[in-house]
């Protein structure tokens, strides 16, 4: 048994039985096909990650977005005092982390492709945008360019969802989505 | 040094020396104090994120969250596996310990750590979670605990691998070491690589936060550091694999099928775990598609090939056994009349069929690179990992201790009928949190947050009302998972100190390993002897679960907003 040496001293030399093989093949070609799921998606699938991603000082990022919010920002949301910022469609839109908020409000078009920057000024944050269900990591030092792409028009939520401190569940920004 | 005395254990005719007997036993006790410390913490957590109840406040929230990860995912899993290595060892292959005192050297050192650690945590100062991920800082005494529990158990590991080389060069055994020990050693090798890349990226943060070192990379952070934080769950999941095996020779003389096939599985665990890790970086910048693709698929799925071929082999020699034990009716007349009654043994079958449900599946589906956009960092996380963690390892470890406890402090064990209840309370709880976790999570809910109603935010964001009624849901199966623990703690610590002492007369009444049947199980090397119809049934149906929900999740990631 399990708990005593192997009865049969040379235990490697034992045939396997057919219903093991079968499994394994089974198993070990599952894991082939699983492999190919995720090249297959890269070529063809509408959502990948994007891999563009710049080491960056926090301060030099913090005045790229404070600039694109400066030239682009169309009102003052009335709950937060937070600047609501419209950039025009296909272009870059800037978005930064810091203790505890996500700033500015982005207002984008429904259909359009956006580049949009990320990144932190402090900790480690986590972009969670709800309720469409996309979450990035968020590293300070680190900006992150990504295309996206939104679908359907609303107000959506960007949660926090890696812990930063006490204030983490008040870390909550906006995403406005118009026609 | 050798002067240590044994004796022969009645149940299994095992040599017992009196130096491992000890060192079994006060690590499994400490592995006790802090599951029920963690536990109760984690109850804590449950019942906070139960919005209704909202039980702590935000700051005792994120400190009991963080005592609760570091006690039961640390502390409480890693004392119970030195129990599990000296047992694989001294005990199995009949050897005295290398350097008791060195092993307890380790033991202090282990303990004076998970004390430093938590005392730490509590005081306030270090509410970091598990992870501690730079720049936030946790108390300098949290790294230096950490730091000093991890040479504890690298030292009790070299202690395995002493007691390992005595028995070789004494011939202690004969032939190969048993497959239980295998696992064992799997589980020793994968700890050693786990805490030197701890020591790797704790050691500087210990420094970082007593001011010596200047800054900390986070992304550098984050990739060492989970070749410590996962690559310790591997030790939990090869730790648990062996005690499947040995539970099942135990409660019903179970024999491996192939002793070829379940090592070899064994060895993928040791080729291919510690790049796994990468799935844990999956949404993080600065590292390429190709890295992650790579470092997660030809490594994750050549791991969990492994546990894939235990799925099947250790219900098959469970299935075998039966068979060959009388229990030849139909498919699954071997299933419907195994010792359910027997807490080791329904403690031991919840845990792989919980395992490969909760807990492996959706491991692999989270581990998928663009998958992980869809889950990373919501509750779907701690689902998964309570699926494997809590009803896997835990559930099985608990089921061991059926078995060991008694055997080790030669007393019967008290409060029979809680504990014939309590895998299936203690499982159903874990189930529960796993389920309604990932449920949550798959609405988006976050991880970790003390409000999902943003009551204090300046703006404002509404969780679907489903979400709110699931944590509800997962507060009661906390509840019902800690009646679970505590009934385990009740009996354990009560068999312990109250139990009725096991003399001969109850060794003889009452056996812990099955008797009959074992001496009649011939060698099951040759193929025309395996009929495991009922095994093979199981088996599809997992595999078509995995196949089902593996591309659900593509489906779902298909709807969200285009990215590039």
């Amino acid at each position: 048994m399990s708990l005593t040496p192997p009865e049969n001293r040379l235990w490697w030399k034992e045939p396997l039985h057919g219903i093991e093989i079968t499994w394994i093949t089974i198993a070990f070609l599952w894991g082939l096909l699983m492999f190919g799921v995720m090249v297959y998606w890269h070529m063809t699938g509408e959502q990948n990650l994007s891999n563009e991603a710049y080491r960056i000082n926090p301060d030099v990022y913090a005045e790229k977005v404070e600039a694109a919010a400066e030239k682009y920002t169309v009102r003052v949301d009335e709950q937060s005092g937070m600047p609501v910022v419209r950039p025009p469609a296909g272009t870059d839109v800037y978005m930064l982390a810091r203790l505890w908020e996500w700033w500015p409000i982005l207002e984008l078009e429904k259909g359009k492709e956006y580049r949009l920057h990320l990144s932190s000024l402090d900790w480690m944050h986590g972009f969670s945008l709800q309720p469409t269900n996309i979450n990035l990591q968020i590293h300070p030092n680190y900006e992150m360019v990504l295309t996206i792409k939104p679908t359907e028009t609303g107000e959506f939520g960007i949660i926090c969802n890696e812990f930063c401190g006490i204030g983490h569940h008040e870390m909550l920004g906006k995403m406005i989505i118009v026609e | 040094m050798t002067t240590s005395t044994f004796r022969t254990c009645p149940d299994t005719g095992f040599k017992v020396y009196s130096s491992a007997e000890n060192l079994i036993k006060a690590n499994a006790v400490a592995g006790v104090v802090f599951l029920a410390v963690g536990g109760l913490f984690g109850l804590l957590v449950a019942l906070t994120r139960w919005q209704a109840v909202h039980l702590l406040p935000a700051d005792m929230f994120y400190l009991a969250l963080t005592a609760h990860g570091a006690d039961i995912l640390i502390f409480w899993i890693i004392f119970f596996e030195i129990a599990i290595l000296y047992f694989a060892s001294a005990i199995l292959l009949n050897c005295r310990l290398a350097t008791p005192r060195v092993a307890w050297l380790g033991f202090a050192l282990m303990l004076i750590g998970s004390v430093m650690a938590n005392v730490a945590v509590l005081q306030g100062e270090s509410s970091v979670m598990f992870t501690s991920y730079v720049p936030m800082q946790a108390d300098h005494k949290f790294y230096l605990g950490l730091i000093l529990f991890a040479v504890g158990a690298l030292v009790a590991v070299g202690v395995f691998f002493g007691t390992l080389v005595i028995a070789k060069k004494e011939k202690t055994y004969e032939g190969s070491v048993p497959l239980v020990t295998f696992g064992a050693i799997t589980a020793a090798i994968i700890a050693v690589y786990t805490i030197l890349s701890g020591a790797v990226i704790l050691v500087p943060t210990w420094l970082w936060s007593l001011g010596l070192i200047g800054e900390i990379d986070t992304l550098t952070y984050r990739v060492v550091w989970w070749g410590f934080g996962h690559s310790s769950q591997q030790i939990n999941m090869a730790a648990m694999v062996a005690s499947w095996y040995a539970i099942a020779a135990i409660t019903v003389g179970a024999k491996p099928i192939s002793e070829k096939v379940s090592r070899m599985a064994f060895l993928l665990y040791i080729l291919f775990l510690l790049l796994a890790s990468a799935h844990h970086l999956l949404t993080d910048p600065g590292l390429s598609s190709e890295w992650k693709v790579v470092n997660t698929s030809y490594a994750l799925f050549l791991a969990v090939l492994g546990s894939l071929i235990h799925g099947m082999s250790v219900p098959g020699a469970i299935e075998v056994a039966q068979r060959k034990n009388g229990f030849t009716q139909g498919v699954f007349g071997w299933l419907r009349k195994a010792p359910w009654g027997n807490p080791a043994f329904a403690g031991m079958f919840l845990s792989i069929v919980l395992f490969g449900f909760l807990g492996g599946i959706t491991g692999v589906i989270m581990g998928t690179e663009q998958l992980n956009l869809i889950m990373h960092n919501t509750l779907y996380v701690p689902g998964h990992f309570h699926g494997t963690v809590a009803a896997g390892t835990t559930l099985a470890f608990m089921a061991l201790a059926y078995i060991v406890v008694p055997l080790l402090f030669r007393r019967e064990l008290i409060f029979k009928r809680l504990a014939q209840w309590q895998p299936y309370l203690f499982g159903l709880g874990i189930t529960g949190l796993s389920i309604f976790m990932m449920a949550a999570g798959t609405l988006g809910v976050s991880r970790r947050h003390w409000d999902m109603a943003f009551s204090d935010a300046s703006l404002t964001f509404d969780y679907p009302p489903a979400a709110f009624l699931i944590m509800a849901m997962n507060g009661i199966s906390g509840i019902i998972a800690s009646i679970g623990g505590i009934a385990f703690i009740i009996v354990i610590v009560g068999t312990i100190l109250f139990g009725k002492k096991r003399d001969e007369e109850a060794v003889k009444s009452n056996p812990i390993v099955y008797q009959g049947g074992s001496t009649a199980v011939s060698s099951h090397g040759s193929a025309e002897s395996l009929h495991i119809p009922g095994t093979a049934i199981l088996v599809s149906v997992f595999f078509g679960a995995f196949v089902l929900y593996y591309f659900i999740n593509w489906k779902y990631l298909s709807e969200i907003w285009p990215l590039s």
